[in-house]
């Protein structure tokens, strides 16, 4: 056993980094998992934040596959390390902020890091050539090689055939000949050969395996930014911005107005942080004002909290205002017409 | 065998999970750890880890509105 080769699978929870790791499993190869969590996978959080999502049954990808796989996971937060791929990513963005090219050299170089601390051989992806327009391209391919540092260690078996062989397969660790030539958008092979394996109800995510590539989600994080005059965040405000409703008055403060229960328990949690306001003449949600509000601001945004209550039509609502050091009073306010809330308020 | 405890309370998936894994980590086998967290989810992925993981899930339910589930260090060195 002394010489079996080993190699780590990126596992995103996705079907195709499932196949990956499986093609290689099947020639003897002795896989384990990693998983990196930058704070903008579409995994776990907004299922645990929304009430109507946790009468579904809930599940980590990542581990779903895992346990499917039979293979160990490693999770890896890399959450503060990411931020420079986010807001400072050499090879720009695609459709909305999600920077995948750098993202993908970033988690292989990890990945490369890791498997030199563990003594493993190789590592594998399940890109595919041509299926993803920015980092899954022939010209962009060999870049994640390159950038990542990993080079001919990073080996995609479902596209293999369509790329020169790496170290792998020149050493005959693993067979070329059972490696895939998968490439274009199609997902007709990955489903032909995940019914081979016998795999079902995986994870199909429509845009990407993270929240940056949705433009919802993008046009808050360029608000936020571009409130504050810099490029930064940190975790809460990335997942503030999964989290409810945002308006936004004026560049310096804005509203997050739960939805439902769930996102109310959720944006509790931040209760200490922000000045908050509470309906107690109706029922209400909770909002958050996050930013520099004046004290004309906060009736304004007593009178828009007012009009996501019960109290809407109602021609006084009275809320409580908290701010973080714990001091409140209650304001008495006519609900702000939704026609008097511009469109472009709507972050 | 020693006994400790976890709080991973007021984070969110999959944040218990790694820091979960990161404690065990540092544990002998044997070693049980008690972990308590408040999303929900924790319920289904801490002992999903410890499955494929190597490790034994000696309790998984909740206790006054929290998640808590006591992990027995496997051999594994997952
Ligand atoms: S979709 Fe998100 S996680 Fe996936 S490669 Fe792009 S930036 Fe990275």
């Amino acid at each position: 056993m002394s010489d079996q080769r080993k190699a780590v699978a990126l596992i995103s929870g996705g079907l195709d980094s499932m196949l990956a790791a499986k093609v290689i499993m099947e020639q003897g190869i002795h896989v384990e998992g990693i998983n990196f969590f930058t704070g903008f996978c579409v995994e776990g959080h907004t299922h645990a934040i929304r009430k109507r999502d946790r009468a579904r049954p809930k599940r980590n990808n990542a581990l779903w596959v895992a346990e499917q796989l039979g293979i160990k996971l490693h999770i890896i937060d890399v959450i503060e390390e990411y931020k420079q791929v986010v807001l400072n990513p050499r090879h720009g963005y695609g459709q909305n902020l999600n920077p995948c090219l750098d993202c993908k050299g970033f988690m292989v170089a990890r990945a490369y890091e890791w498997i030199r601390e563990h003594g493993f051989d190789f590592i594998i992806t399940g890109e595919v050539m041509g299926q993803r327009p920015m980092s899954q391209r022939r010209d962009t391919l060999p870049v994640i090689q390159k950038e990542s540092g990993a080079g001919d260690l990073l080996l995609r078996p479902l596209c293999a055939r369509h790329l020169p062989p790496t170290l792998p397969e020149r050493e005959g660790w693993v067979d070329r000949d059972k490696l895939l030539d998968f490439s274009g958008r199609s997902r007709k092979p990955q489903m032909a050969l995940a019914a081979k394996y016998g795999f079902e109800d995986y994870a199909q995510p429509a845009g990407g395996c993270c929240f940056l590539t949705d433009a919802a989600y993008s046009a808050k994080l360029a608000d936020l930014w571009r409130a504050r005059g810099r490029r930064d965040y940190d975790l809460d405000d990335i997942m503030l911005l999964k989290v409810g409703r945002h308006i936004r008055p004026a560049p310096h403060f804005k509203l997050i107005v739960g939805r439902e229960e769930g996102e109310n328990n959720f944006l509790e949690g931040y209760r200490k942080r922000f000045p908050h306001l509470r309906c107690v003449s109706h029922p209400g949600p909770l909002v958050l004002v996050d930013g520099e509000p004046g004290e004309a601001d906060l009736e304004l945004a007593a009178r828009i909290a007012a009009r996501y209550s019960q109290g809407r039509t109602a021609p006084a609502v009275t809320l409580e205002l908290v701010r973080p050091g714990g001091e409140s009073r209650e304001l008495t306010v006519a609900p702000l017409p939704p026609a008097e809330i511009p469109e472009d308020w709507h972050v | 065998m020693n006994r400790h405890t976890l709080d991973a309370r007021r984070i969110l998936c999959p944040l218990p999970v790694i820091r979960t894994q990161d404690r065990v980590a540092e544990l002998a086998p044997g070693d049980v750890l008690e972990v308590r967290a408040t999303d929900p989810g924790a319920l289904n992925d801490i002992p999903a880890w410890c499955r494929i993981n190597g490790h034994r899930v000696l309790e998984a339910g909740e206790r006054d509105g929290e998640v808590v589930v006591v992990i027995e260090v496997g051999n594994s060195d997952g």
